[in-house]
């Protein structure tokens, strides 16, 4: 078989470019933190049913989520954003607006969305995001593993093998969104393996199942383009104009996620890179590089040589 | 909702995806909040002014459902010329009497019904908070009523509506509540535009609103809002209660309840009903309408399920077996009984008081003053080891070598071990299949009772004592199966349905039920559920194989109707409103009432009927008299009698309260139960002196990670690490004025206790403005308590004990306090603090807040 020119980069179905013959169609998640309600059954039914250990319990103060961040320890993770009242208060005090610092242009401390998107909002704003491995159509951590414990499914997933997997933690720094992450006192690597256990008994992942509002949608990565597509044009035309997709396009830096989202904001305030790129994208560049770099060495050494004899 | 009810709440998205706008009113921005179009910050425990406004905006600006509030409301009824109104009476409606603190309700009544049967006194029907036995009815009205159908007579119940709210307008709701006035008007507009002819609008509410001194009267106006708007009785409309947790519906239904019997039969008071036929004659009231009139079939058909051949007709069926009750049994009542020694033993399921019932202090003290205490649940709860592990093990109030209660905790099964049935808010049964076997010696309660019962009477088998027939005659033979010899859920639900005694055939209908011991029925609303033989309540049609009202999904009662008061979606002649809320209509070629639902009218009776003279019973319901079950067939906008504290909600400050009512001199409910015992205490409120000790408003709820008092959820890895520490909110605003810092302690002190909390710092919480003054709230979840795997303070220990004169449910979602930056003293040093603060606020323990309010503490007109 040859393989597919964008096998590092660029548009593909992952599963037939993996090898595999009459694969069924590539499967994820389609998550629209717009009727995401924050209530973590996500977070409860992945561990339940994935046996995932216990992530601490500790009162971190980001708003309701105590998670923290999406670990070896926790598979899904409920973010939630408290996006500033607007200025004008209750205590009827003039908005302050006058005094202070004056805008020099200069990028901001914080991130987008939490110190200046009160701007053209008249509400107080929570928003919650259910967050997963995104399956990247070109997984670095994949490509990156050398004994072969992440591999990609027949559903166009990627999943580690516990049994396989030798604790090296390349795939940790491979991946571009800090989603795999090696066990404290285990020293595997762990993450979301979108339920391929369940997959294969023709179910539904557990976090989807438990989804009350549908927020997490599971089904083939087509029908769930279209039927995101659908839903950011039915917001804006409700007066949504942020709605936006995130991750939805093949032709971004991963070749589009097997999980994708629909944010009411920046990515960056819900803590995703805004501009992800698979780290292996110039890998062949690099071997090619590294090879002419060789090649040159190689010369070099002879020309000595042969100079030296001469 | 999305925080306590996040499954129920797919309903509220799924309205949204189809275009629906989502109002929330609540103190705190909730994750409901987050997905509602528009959020309404309230100060908490003035939602009867929220409500009352909307009153007064249909009212003014007649969008009232004027056909359908003339024809099936009381409306157009006459009220008795002595009746005085709030508006009168300076908060006061007429027949207070100051030496009870309770209404007479004489003067409630229609005109020329003054001496009917819902007048006369109410102190004891408030002690044996008999509101609770009209869940399933109104009360009885005798008799026709004066009417005027131009609603233009000065005391048509219209009018007196009109004249008791006008005061209520957008600008006093802003001055109450602290909602700005556009808000509160874009609220009442989408409200009243929803509803009428062609569309409906619900009202869903939980338990937080019930558990205030006027809770009642907070659904009370909410149910008046959806008669005036059309909203009952027809497809899309109507009051729903979402309840605290599973089958909260149907341990009222067949009750865990003092004070009611199954089906909502009252319990015998001692001295109101000596005989059986007293009993009978307090319930059907002799010569009144409505379908109550069939009371005694109920009655007799309940003691021969419980005593079987043991019950005749000659020996009344047994009923001098029935306990008595003597006064209030209520749970707070027996709390302070037990701290007075006056109660012995106690069986405790499936609730953990020590953490989830209000002034936690005085729960763990009571049951630390019994001989002994059964605790059963899935876990070790705060309920069962507060002797040994307690916050008053610290102060040195409870010594666990001296703690003289010997507590004995079983195991119980949980839900998915078991089976049975849930009853939902809707009045629908779900039959559960178990899913697997419960570990080691956990049981279910079934299987708990069954035995007890089933050893009690081995040991008494030979006893000739006339007291112990009562346990000897019961019918007690249930089968059992299984290793553990455990009862057939099954068997039980047929006893439930009824059955003919002779032949042992299930019951089809509670219309077969009859008086003369043929017939034995454990709970009448529920006979059908057995019907044939086949549990119906286990049915699982999918809705896709029948039409959108899934009539064959499970059972709901009565009689599998699965809304009640459906005639009202029909015109007065029988014709449906609109083609698009059509559901039940007559059909006058053949003559009877047809539809979608099981219709709640009798079948035959035509629109066009009208009662002969002296008819009682059905008889005296006329053919467009939607709402059977009540006196007079009518919606009641105004309530002659059945709420104890007044025909109309009024707005009263919570019992602890920094604002002064804006409304009336009165204060606060003046009908509202207190109890003056020496650990019972409130927070002085004005017009009382020294307020400003507990300058804050505090208020508790649930989170969505955690279940009620933890018991399930705390002791669960998955969702305790979820919520791991007891926290409280505050506004930055608050933070600033109180010294707080983020994710720093703070402590909160009232009359009753002082807790600590790790701070929160969110824009969730505002400030209010509120008659001209900065209200400060504060939020805290009530799931902590000392056991699991986290835990925390509990917040309900801040709480005293003031209770709703009608259902005895305590004010414990309201209360004021102080909030201090730090941690709190431990040991005797935390009692010290308490009793500074009651020191410096005047508080007397055991004296309480007057119930009678004037301008000034020395204006009082009374003091119970």
């Amino acid at each position: 078989m040859i393989p597919d020119p964008n096998s590092l980069y660029g548009p593909l179905d992952p599963a037939p470019d993996a090898g595999y013959e009459d694969a069924p169609p590539r499967m994820g998640f389609f998550t629209d933190t717009s009727v995401c309600i924050g209530c973590k059954a996500c977070e409860v039914a992945c561990k339940e049913w994935n046996g995932v250990p216990q992530s601490g319990l500790d009162l971190l103060g980001m708003s309701y989520d105590n998670t923290g961040a999406l670990t070896a320890n926790s598979w899904r993770h409920v973010a939630f954003i408290e996006q500033p009242r607007p200025a004008a208060d209750v205590l009827g005090e003039p908005a302050d607006t006058g005094a202070g610092p004056q805008f020099l242009g200069m990028p901001g401390a914080q991130p987008p969305g939490r110190a200046s998107g009160a701007e053209g909002r008249s509400d107080f704003r929570w928003l919650m995001m259910s967050d997963v491995c995104k399956h990247c159509t070109h997984a670095a951590c994949l490509d990156v593993c050398p004994t072969g414990s992440l591999f990609r499914t027949e559903f166009g997933t990627v999943v580690v093998q516990e049994d396989i997997c030798n604790g090296c933690g390349y795939c940790i720094s491979a991946c571009p969104y800090g989603v795999i992450d090696q066990r404290k006192g285990d020293g595997r690597a762990w993450k979301c393996t979108l339920c391929y256990d369940r997959l294969g008994a023709g179910m539904t992942p557990a976090c989807a199942q438990a989804c009350p509002t549908e927020s997490i949608q599971y089904g083939p990565v087509d029908e769930l383009r279209e039927r995101a597509a659908a839903r950011v044009e039915t917001l804006r035309e409700r007066g949504v104009p942020e709605a936006r997709l995130y991750g939805h396009d093949p032709t971004d830096g991963v070749g589009g996620d097997g999980a994708f989202f629909l944010l009411l904001d920046e990515p960056e305030v819900y803590g995703l890179p805004p501009d992800p790129v698979v780290t292996t994208r110039d890998l062949p560049k690099m071997w090619k590089r590294a090879g002419l770099a060789a090649l040159a060495m190689a010369a070099a050494t002879v020309a000595a040589f042969v100079g030296g004899s001469s | 909702m999305a925080e306590a009810h996040p499954v129920g709440f797919q309903w509220v998205m799924e309205a949204k995806r189809r275009g629906a706008k989502v109002f929330h009113v609540d103190p705190r921005f909730t994750r409901t909040s987050a997905l509602a179009d528009a959020y309404l910050p309230i100060r908490a425990g003035t939602d009867i002014a929220l409500l009352g406004g909307v009153v007064r905006y249909i009212l003014d600006n007649d969008l009232d459902f004027r056909e359908y509030v003339l024809a099936y409301t009381n409306a157009a009824t006459i009220v008795s010329d002595q009746f005085i109104d709030t508006e009168d009476g300076d908060g006061f409606f007429s027949g207070f009497d100051p030496e009870t603190g309770t209404y007479v309700q004489d003067s409630w009544q229609y005109a020329g019904h003054e001496g009917s049967s819902g007048s006369g006194h109410t102190a004891q029907e408030r002690d044996s908070a008999s509101g609770l036995a009209h869940e399933s009815h109104g009360a009885q009205v005798g008799g026709q009523t004066e009417r005027d159908e131009t609603l233009q007579h000065p005391r048509c119940v219209y009018q007196i509506l009109k004249r008791h709210f006008a005061r209520y307008t957008p600008e006093m709701v802003e001055r109450v509540c602290g909602i700005p006035q556009e808000k509160f008007l874009e609220l009442a507009q989408a409200w009243t535009r929803n509803s009428g002819r062609e569309r409906t609008g619900m009202l869903i509410y939980s338990v937080g609103w019930t558990q205030h001194s006027v809770g009642v009267q907070y659904i009370r106006t909410g149910a008046i809002i959806q008669l005036l708007l059309g909203n009952m009785g027809r497809p899309g409309g109507g009051v729903m209660a979402l309840r605290g947790h599973a089958s909260i519906q149907g341990s009222t239904d067949i009750p865990t309840l003092f004070n009611l019997l199954p089906g909502y039969l009252p319990m015998p008071h001692h001295a109101e009903h000596p005989s059986f036929d007293e009993w009978v004659d307090s319930i059907r009231h002799p010569g009144q309408k409505g379908f109550w009139g069939n009371a005694r079939t109920f009655a007799a058909s309940l003691l021969k399920a419980y005593w079987g051949d043991a019950a005749t007709a000659d020996n009344d069926y047994c009923y001098g077996y029935m306990p008595r009750m003597t006064g209030d049994h209520g749970t707070y009542q027996q709390v302070l009984n037990m701290i007075d020694g006056k109660i012995k033993g106690y069986f405790l399921l499936g609730q953990n008081p020590a953490v989830g019932s209000a002034h936690g202090r005085a729960q763990r003290l009571g049951m630390a003053n019994l001989d002994w205490l059964v605790v059963r649940d899935l876990f070790m709860i705060e309920s069962a080891t507060f002797w040994q592990n307690g916050p008053e093990v610290a102060t040195g109030e409870i010594v666990p070598q001296e703690c003289r209660t010997e507590v004995f905790f079983l195991p119980a099964a949980s839900h998915v071990e078991k089976e049975g049935t849930f009853t939902q808010t809707q009045r629908l049964l779900q039959w559960r299949e178990k899913a697997v076997d419960a570990p080691g010696d956990a049981r279910s309660e079934l299987w708990f009772f069954y035995h007890l019962g089933r050893k009690l009477r081995e040991k008494l088998a030979g006893s000739a004592l006339p007291r112990d027939r009562a346990l000897l005659d019961l019918t007690w033979d249930y089968p059992t199966h299984g290793p553990h010899a455990e009862p057939s859920a099954e068997s039980v639900l047929r006893e439930i349905n009824g059955y003919d005694v002779t032949t042992g055939r299930p019951l089809s209908s509670f219309a077969e039920a009859r008086a003369d011991g043929s017939t034995a029925i454990g709970c009448w609303i529920y006979t059908g559920v057995y019907a044939d033989g086949v549990n119906q309540a286990a049915r699982r049609r999918s809705r896709h194989e029948q039409d959108w009202v899934a009539a064959e999904w499970g059972w709901a009662w009565p009689a599998n109707r699965r809304m009640l008061y459906n005639r009202a979606s029909a015109d007065p002649d029988g014709n449906p409103w609109s083609e698009r809320k059509r559901y039940v209509w007559w059909d006058a070629d053949k003559a009877e009432w047809t539809g979608y639902d099981v219709p709640d009218f009798e079948k035959g009776k035509p629109p066009s009927y009208r009662p002969p003279e002296g008819a009682s019973g059905p008889e005296g319901i006329a053919g467009d008299d939607p709402f059977v079950m009540q006196g007079d067939g009518k919606g009641w906008l105004y309530a002659p009698s059945g709420v104890l504290d007044g025909p109309l909600p009024t707005h009263y400050e919570p019992v602890e309260s920094p604002v002064r009512n804006p409304l009336y001199r009165q204060q606060a409910n003046p009908t509202r139960k207190m109890y003056a015992h020496p650990v019972n205490s409130v927070n002085p409120s004005p017009p009382q002196e020294h307020g400003q000790v507990f300058p804050y408003v505090f208020t508790v709820s649930r989170l969505t990670e955690h279940h009620t008092a933890g018991g399930m959820s705390r002791t669960v890895s998955p969702l305790a690490e979820l919520q791991p520490e007891m926290f409280v909110e505050v506004s930055p605003e608050l933070a600033a004025e109180a010294g707080l810092e983020h994710l720093g302690w703070a402590h909160l002190v009232s009359g009753r206790a002082v807790i600590e909390a790790k701070v929160l710092v969110t824009d969730r919480l505002a400030p209010l403005r509120v008659d001209g003054r900065i209200i400060h709230q504060v939020w805290l979840p009530y799931h902590f308590g000392f056991e699991g795997l986290v835990t925390g303070d509990s917040a309900n220990d801040l709480f005293g004990i003031s209770l709703d004169p009608n259902v005895l449910i305590q004010e414990s979602k309201v209360g004021t306090c102080d909030v201090r930056p730090g941690r709190r003293p431990t040991g005797p040093a935390l009692l010290d603090l308490v009793a500074d603060y009651q020191r410096r606020a005047g508080m007397i323990p055991g004296g309480h807040a007057p119930a009678v309010t004037g301008d000034s503490e020395g204006e009082r007109r009374g003091d119970s």
